[in-house]
Order: C-alpha cells, then sequence, then structure tokens
C-alpha cells in the first residue's frame, strides 16, 4: 500500500472517531491525541479500526508509533504488503 | 416526552420508527428525539400496542408531555379514539396538558432521522442552523461542525436581516442547571484514597500482549468492574434521592462521563456493571463512548444511571473531585496513574499510584461508609485477576 492510500484510511478512521474533525486541518508532525483531543478510548478505537481495515497486527508495546499522522503513516505503509 | 437527565427541560420529536398498530416489546426503539446530547433513541419500557401517535415529528415540547398512547396487549383494542385516554392506557404515561408547537415545525428530511455529532448540533445552536436544513457528508450521513458552517454561511445573513437573536448554548445551559441544582441540593462529602496500581497494571499489560487488538483492555475496564463490585457491598451509594428518600438502584448502571471535543458532556450508563465481566465492560464503554461522540445514544442509558465515573487521569488530573448528578448519591473520580514512591513492607519502591475519590450524598451515606467502599475498590483492584 502506499503512503498516501494509508493516509486516506487513517483519516477515514479518525472521521468515524471524531467526526467533528476537519481532516485538512490536521498536522502531520503535531501529537494526534493531543491535537485532536483523544482520549485513550477514541486511540483503543482507531488502532481497532486501522487493524480491521488494514489487517495489520498492531502489538500493544508498538502504540507509541502512533502518536502522529506522519509516524502512524510510515509504520503502516511498512508493515502492509 | 421524556426527561433524559436532570438537566432536559424540553426534546423536539424526529422520527417514529413504529406505527400506530405495531406490537411493542420492553426495549423496542419506537421514536428518535432530538435533544442538546444528540439524536437520541426512545425506548418502550413495557409491552403493548402502539395505539396512538400524539405528537408530530418537528414538534418541540416539554418534558412529561404525552407523544403516543401505548395499550396494554392484553386488552382489546379501544372502539373509538376518545377511550384511547380510558384506563386501557398504559399509566407510564404521564399526561401533560400543554403542548408547544414546535417552530414553524420544519419538515424533517423523508430519509427519516437526523444524524449529527454533538460537536455539530453545539456547533449549528451557535451559529443558529436549522440541522434539519443541512446536508451531512459525514459517516452515514451524520451532519458535520464542516457541514454547519458551510450551511451558516448562507444563513448569517438572513439572521442578521431579520435581528435574531444568537441562539443559546444549549448544553452549557442544561449543565449549568443540573449542577446548580446538585450544589444547592446535596449536602456533598468529599473522600480520597491513593491506590497502588502495581498489581492491576502488570495484570492488564500480561492480557493485552495475549490479546487480539480487538479485545484490548483500558485501565477503565478493571476500574468500572471493582466499583461495580463494591458497590454490593455498599449499597446506599448506588441509586437516587427522589422526594427526601433514598431509593436504591434497581441494578448497578454506571454512568459513565463522557467528555465532548470542544466542550460539553454526557453521562450513558453501562447497565448491570456489577454482572458483566471486564472484557464486556471494556467493549460496552467503547461503544458508549464512539456512540456518545457521534451523537446516538438510548434513553435508557441517559436516564438509568445509579452513580457516575469520571476518568480525568488522561488529562494529567491528580484527583478529581466531582459534582454528584442528581438525583444520584455519588460519584466516584479517578485521576492519572502516576509514579510514586511507595511504602511495601517496609522499605520504599517506585509503585504506579492512583488517587480514587468519593464524593457522596451526605442525606444517603456517610463519611464511614464511602471510606469503607474506597478501601473496597482498593482491596479489589490488588487482585484483578478475580474482577
Amino acid at each position: 500500500m502506499t503512503a498516501d492510500a494509508v493516509k486516506k484510511v487513517i483519516i477515514e478512521a479518525l472521521s468515524r472517531i471524531a467526526p467533528e474533525i476537519d481532516p485538512a486541518s490536521i498536522r502531520p508532525e503535531i501529537e494526534l491525541r493531543q491535537q485532536l483531543d483523544l482520549d485513550s478510548i477514541d486511540f483503543l478505537n482507531l488502532i481497532l479500526a486501522l487493524h480491521e481495515r488494514l489487517g495489520i497486527e498492531i502489538p500493544e508495546s508498538d502504540y507509541s508509533k502512533f502518536s502522529t499522522l506522519d509516524s502512524a503513516i510510515s509504520y503502516l505503509t511498512a508493515r502492509s504488503s | 416526552m421524556p426527561s433524559l437527565g436532570a438537566d432536559m427541560e424540553a426534546g423536539t420529536l424526529v422520527q417514529w420508527l413504529k406505527r400506530p398498530g405495531d406490537a411493542l416489546k420492553r426495549g423496542d426503539i419506537i421514536a428518535v428525539v432530538d435533544t442538546q446530547k444528540g439524536a437520541i433513541e426512545i425506548e418502550v419500557f413495557e409491552d403493548g400496542v402502539l395505539e396512538k401517535v400524539v405528537i408530530q415529528p418537528g414538534e418541540k415540547v416539554p418534558v412529561g408531555t404525552v407523544l403516543a398512547l401505548i395499550r396494554d396487549s392484553e386488552i382489546a383494542a379501544a372502539p373509538a379514539p376518545a377511550v384511547a385516554r380510558a384506563p386501557a392506557v398504559s399509566p407510564a404515561v404521564v399526561p401533560v396538558p400543554t403542548v408547544v408547537p414546535g417552530p414553524a415545525a420544519t419538515p424533517f428530511p423523508a430519509a427519516g432521522r437526523l444524524r449529527a455529532s454533538p460537536a455539530a448540533r453545539k456547533r449549528a445552536e451557535g451559529l443558529g442552523v436549522d440541522l434539519a436544513r443541512v446536508t451531512g457528508t459525514g459517516p452515514e450521513g451524520a451532519i458535520t461542525s464542516a457541514d454547519v458552517e458551510r450551511a451558516a454561511k448562507s444563513v448569517t445573513a438572513t439572521l442578521r436581516e431579520a435581528g435574531a437573536p444568537p441562539a443559546r448554548a444549549g448544553m452549557r445551559t442544561a449543565i449549568a442547571a443540573a449542577m446548580s441544582r446538585a450544589k444547592r441540593e446535596i449536602p456533598h462529602y468529599y473522600l480520597a484514597t491513593s491506590i497502588d496500581m502495581f498489581a492491576a497494571q502488570r495484570w492488564l499489560r500480561a492480557e493485552n500482549e495475549k490479546r487480539p487488538v480487538a479485545d484490548r483492555l483500558l485501565m477503565i475496564a478493571p476500574l468500572l468492574k471493582a466499583v461495580a463490585t463494591a458497590l454490593r457491598e455498599l449499597p446506599e451509594l448506588n441509586g437516587h434521592w427522589i422526594d427526601g428518600a433514598f431509593h436504591p438502584g434497581a441494578g448497578v448502571h454506571i454512568g459513565c462521563a463522557i467528555a465532548l471535543r470542544g466542550g460539553g458532556l454526557v453521562a450513558p450508563a453501562v447497565h448491570d456493571a456489577d454482572r458483566k465481566d471486564v472484557s464486556t465492560l471494556m467493549r460496552e464503554v467503547s461503544d458508549l463512548v464512539a456512540r456518545a461522540r457521534a451523537g446516538s445514544l438510548r434513553s435508557s442509558e441517559l436516564t438509568d444511571a445509579t452513580i457516575t465515573i469520571t476518568n480525568l487521569g488522561d488529562q494529567g488530573v491528580d484527583a478529581g473531585f466531582g459534582i454528584i448528578y442528581p438525583p444520584q448519591v455519588a460519584l466516584v473520580g479517578f485521576g492519572r496513574v502516576q509514579e510514586r514512591p511507595w511504602v511495601v513492607a517496609g522499605t520504599i519502591e517506585v509503585r504506579p499510584v492512583m488517587t480514587v475519590t468519593l464524593s457522596a450524598d451526605h442525606r444517603a451515606s456517610d463519611g464511614h461508609r464511602g471510606g469503607i467502599f474506597l478501601s473496597a475498590i482498593d482491596r479489589l483492584l490488588q487482585k484483578p485477576e478475580e474482577l
């Protein structure tokens, strides 16, 4: 999967979890949870949505890779076939 | 129009999901009502047959107004509409004579229920936008804040010409009313205890290593279960104070305070939390959060809570002493888990410690019993595998 395709999946998942966000306003290098005011349950729902959509196993020890949009894209792109 | 919380004064009927003549079972969703907390699905409390619809979609009516008449299924259909108000009608429906028609009753889209996130609703109120006229672009056609803002651009000019006052921030007003009532009427007492979370954290980590993503847990799940289990020992903290007397809860229904982005909060209930395992509680709480954000909670979730929990730990808060949501009699607050020096068997160790607080109604319980409740939570969290 290309980075662009992965990004699209992430944005789509975020729009479901936080319907009020404007995808265009997300700054890719800033902490997602702070930026979008996601709590721990929102974050877990995000990981679950990405796992279901992309079929990638995401161990808890890798949650830190999802701190920003950029880091999440590179993590998922590297692990998607 | 059911009261979906102490802070609700009126609601707008959005859509009927059942028709006259339809058989109804307890728990069926009969209608959708629009409130400051989003579109709420209204459930039926008893079995019967929908006799007659009284309020039409688009009408805004005060709490207590009869929306429809439900006939007991045992009783034969009333021969004439005039008999519909006879004893055959369910006594659960309290008639209120005053019916305030909605302003010009804008017809809702034929598509049916209005889906909009609470944030979009708030934005719409702030901007004076009628949600029924907004086209949603969110999931399942839900209206998002961006949709509202787009719609506002065309509406604003018209409103200014008409000299319309800015719409009040409805949810803020509702929270203000409920919290003022709580502080006016409820003699709160407050307790706090620090709990060593070492065992709970270790258990959680080990569980999550074994579990697939969909079944992973957050600390809130064992916390919920510990509160629910402790309440069995302290039933005077679980229930409602109504008309000068304590009424114990019919079950342990734990309201979870969920902050909505952009302000405001809702506290829908996880039903019978004491009888569910930790995995089920986790799933239900995740689902509640997702639906609270999307604005699709059910009436029973908003009315049944017998106690509320609030978790401000995510925000780095050490301890939060909440205001009780009337007519409940207690609120449990969780702070963040923080590494602190802690004495274990005579030596100082670094341990993850969390402060748990209790705000309770002194009319219903005393500090001594409240203290026993917090100790019980501590004791239960030391053996998370038994929860």
